[in-house]
């Protein structure tokens, strides 16, 4: 027996852990974008998928590259970075060309991420913040939409078939209603980015999300109800409240937004409170783009903005400490402003 | 009426390895029992024999001496050395050990009591003082002084049959097979009160205890059963008094601050049996099991018996274990030396195999998921107050309020990223405790 004891092993409690990692949420994220992606697939045509790849392994290979460089270990097996590049690919248009596609990776992994110290450290979405480049850089490149049903070529997209969205210029942005109808809204037979133009299937991949438990439903309620309730109250071009608001819900990418990327763990707020004060900023703020900004569509800025505000939702949201009561918060705060005059003194 | 529980997890439970078996006593009484003077939250008690002295079940070996419990003789026979001892808790403690003749003969003391019903309230808690009985749930507070210090100071009376811990039943079976036993042990409580109620809560993957004790409560008992959704760490004191009364315990306070008192099933149970039989706390169940034990079983032992006894009897391990736990996998206490004894608060023997234990992988970066916010059923921070520990930011991590952590360690069993939460926290806390007690001396000399 008392050699079996050498071989025991001691250790912190608990001795037991949850069989969920890093690498397992991260899997589902993408098992959760896959029936987006069948969607852009069936609408865009091949094109759709094969930028996906592209851009997932333009990923991997900027991680690996830049931990490599500076002798860090390597993270390819977490998978964040593939969902970054499945991400970013779904908010491009399918005509982008490939090597535009792979300039925002380079920026998403390398700038916003690794620069930043890698998973964990980076204070806004990659993908968004590839994106954001992305947009900054070729502007028409980025805002060239495929008319949905006309595949485009797989090498060159030069010669596809091109249209406006819904929320262009064209239309909601100036209060008009785009042709599509609301059905075709919500299956995604319009224009738009890859990944962003089937609501349903990417509320099928949120709802998966959801039950197993990868994201909590606050922030992605508290988005789409905020911009439901405010494009209700608000309809523009004298159109029906209740029509206005369907097409401001799934026209664009906020579903894309609120179940995929706002929902981002490393760039949302921890606390179920402040998961609710984040998803009603987004919510406020892609409709004040929408309404009021120079850009038809709100949503990835939005939530660009509420990503660095993080920090102070997550300082002002601290769950209500156990067993507090009320005097004994303004004991403690007398207490504290005393010991401050003191110091003073 | 149902209150929230807020946060907690729902680890594995793995208790059907042997929650359907029958406690035994043990199949081979231990030669040797070594019985520790610290078996409770309180001062060590002073041993009361000598080497070469006989000894009977359930005379008394150690007095109090402080805050404490009185410590009974778990087995007869002689005396054969009174010296320090490994204690399942690290290190060594004062033990007696008595070498074990296997009579099992009775002390004098114990004797039936036929008047139960004229104890007044003051004799139910002198009798549960000399029959030494602690909290039996682990932390093993003395429960007469428990008792004494709740006297009308508690309205509530809450009895502890959550056993959120996975793996163990010793609880789940004393409820099915002594019943009556912890019932009237609520009742003895409920008289030594004052109270003319109590409640007691039973986590819903016992349905069949929770049916049998309704079964044999009488109308009028003034005992409420409630079924709990199952859920870690709900048999922790202050989650349970959220969770059936609503009620918050204030940080640092103790529940009878709020109007409760909290005792476990299995302290009922030896009050029942101190009271009717004057019989002192020398046995209680305990739970053997762990994918490495070759036959999980519950056992009721003589407080005591060394834990490679008590693994003897569960079949020995049938594959090494990575880990050998007293108590539960969650908060239970890793043991390096199977020479240390069970005691008054062991209610199980873990043997986890390498694919059960969390071997401790590396830890990977914090990707603030906040599972580990959504899961402290104290309301914590858990991400926060780890990044201020890192960086020995204490009067931060306080900010954060690292001295309410009870290391339930939920936080730590949720995170994907495998991150070491709890040993950082106890580290913080034991660094606080030391700038506080620096400070302290600081005034003192000033003064």
């Amino acid at each position: 027996m008392s050699n079996e004891n050498k071989l025991l092993g001691v250790a912190s409690s608990p001795h037991v852990s949850s069989p969920i990692g890093t690498r397992s949420l991260m899997l589902d994220v993408l098992i959760a974008l896959v029936p987006a992606l069948c969607a852009a697939v069936y609408f865009f045509g091949p094109r759709a998928l094969i930028a996906t790849i592209i851009s997932v392994v333009a990923c991997e290979i900027f991680e690996m590259g830049y931990r490599k460089l500076l002798h860090k270990t390597q993270t390819n097996g977490d998978l964040s970075a593939a969902v970054t590049g499945v991400l970013l690919a779904f908010v491009c248009p399918v005509t982008l060309p490939y090597w535009m596609l792979i300039i925002g990776d380079f920026f998403a992994i390398v700038v916003v991420k690794q620069l930043f110290g890698g998973l964990g450290k980076n204070f806004i979405n990659p993908a968004l913040g590839g994106r954001a480049f992305l947009m900054l850089s070729y502007p028409v490149a980025m805002t060239t939409w495929a008319v949905p049903g006309k595949w485009s070529g797989l090498i060159s997209a030069a010669d596809a078939v091109t249209g406006a969205t819904p929320l262009s210029v064209d239309f909601m942005h100036s209060g008009v209603l785009p042709e599509a109808s609301i059905m075709d809204m919500f299956v995604g037979n319009v224009g738009g980015c890859i990944g962003e133009v089937s609501a349903v299937m990417l509320l099928a991949g949120g709802i998966y999300l959801i039950a197993r438990g990868v994201i909590r439903p606050n922030i992605p309620v508290a988005f789409i109800a905020t911009v439901a309730v405010l494009t209700f109250i608000f309809p523009q071009g004298g159109n029906d409240r209740v029509t206005w608001m369907l097409y401001e819900l799934l026209g664009g990418g906020l579903f894309l937004g609120a179940f995929f990327m706002a929902t981002d763990y490393v760039t949302s707020p921890t606390s179920p409170k402040g998961e609710i004060v984040f998803g009603i900023g987004c919510g406020l703020l892609t409709v004040f783009i929408r309404y009021f900004g120079g850009y038809p569509e709100g949503v990835s800025y939005a939530i660009l903005i509420m990503n660095v505000c993080v920090w102070f939702i997550d300082q002002a949201t601290k769950p209500a400490r156990f067993g507090f009561t009320k005097e004994m918060k303004e004991k403690a705060k007398a207490a504290k402003k005393a010991a401050k005059e003191g110091a003073a003194k | 009426m149902s209150h929230k529980f807020y946060g907690g997890v729902h680890p594995a439970e793995h208790k059907e390895a042997t929650e359907r078996k029958p406690v035994v006593p043990l199949e081979e009484a231990p030669a040797q029992v070594v019985i520790p003077m610290s078996m409770h939250v309180g001062a060590p008690c002073k041993p009361i024999v000598a080497v070469g002295d006989e000894v009977k079940v359930g005379q008394k070996i150690g007095e109090i001496a402080g805050l404490g419990a009185p410590i009974h003789a778990s087995v007869s026979g002689k005396v054969v050395a009174v010296e320090a001892r490994p204690h399942p808790g690290g290190g060594k403690m004062m033990s007696v050990v008595i070498e074990n003749d296997f009579q099992d003969t009775p002390c004098e003391t114990i004797k039936h009591r036929d008047n139960v019903d004229a104890l007044t309230p003051q004799e139910i808690i002198d009798i549960v003082k000399e029959a030494g009985i602690t909290g039996m749930g682990g932390a093993g507070f003395p429960t007469h002084v428990k008792l004494s210090g709740a006297v009308g100071k508690v309205d509530a009376i809450l009895i502890n049959g959550a056993e959120c811990e996975p793996y163990i039943t010793a609880d789940h079976r004393l409820m099915l097979e002594r019943g009556e036993a912890v019932l009237g042990g609520v009742g003895f409580i409920m008289k030594a009160l004052g109270l003319k109620e109590a409640t007691i809560g039973i986590e819903g993957n016992k349905l069949d205890a929770v049916e049998h004790l309704k079964s044999l409560l009488p109308a009028d008992s003034g005992i409420h059963i409630e079924t709990l959704k199952t859920r870690y760490p709900q048999g922790a004191e202050k989650q349970l008094i959220q969770r059936i009364t609503g009620r918050e315990v204030p940080p640092g306070g103790l529940p009878a601050d709020v109007g409760c008192t909290v005792f476990n099933v299995a302290t009922a149970s030896a009050i029942y049996d101190a009271v009717t039989e004057g019989k002192p706390l020398t046995h209680r169940n305990v739970t053997l099991t762990g994918g490495a034990m070759a036959r999980p079983m519950n056992v009721n032992a003589p407080i005591g018996t060394p834990i490679e006894h008590l693994i003897k009897m569960a079949g020995g391990f049938q594959t090494q274990p990575q880990r050998l736990l007293m108590g539960g996998p969650m908060m239970g206490n890793p043991q390096y030396d199977l020479t240390a004894p069970m005691m008054k608060g062991t209610n199980c023997i873990l043997a986890l195999t390498d694919a059960e234990a969390a071997v401790q992988d590396t830890e990977q970066t914090c990707i603030r998921c906040g599972k580990c916010v959504n899961a402290c059923p104290m309301h914590l921070m858990p991400l926060y107050m780890r990044m201020y520990s890192m960086k020995r930011d204490w009067d931060k991590v306080q900010e954060y309020n690292v001295m309410d952590c009870m290391e339930c360690g939920s936080c730590n069993y949720i995170c994907p990223a495998r991150i070491h939460l709890v040993q950082t926290f106890r580290m913080a806390k034991f660094e606080i405790r030391g700038l506080q007690q620096k400070a302290k001396a600081k005034e003192a000399a000033k003064a």
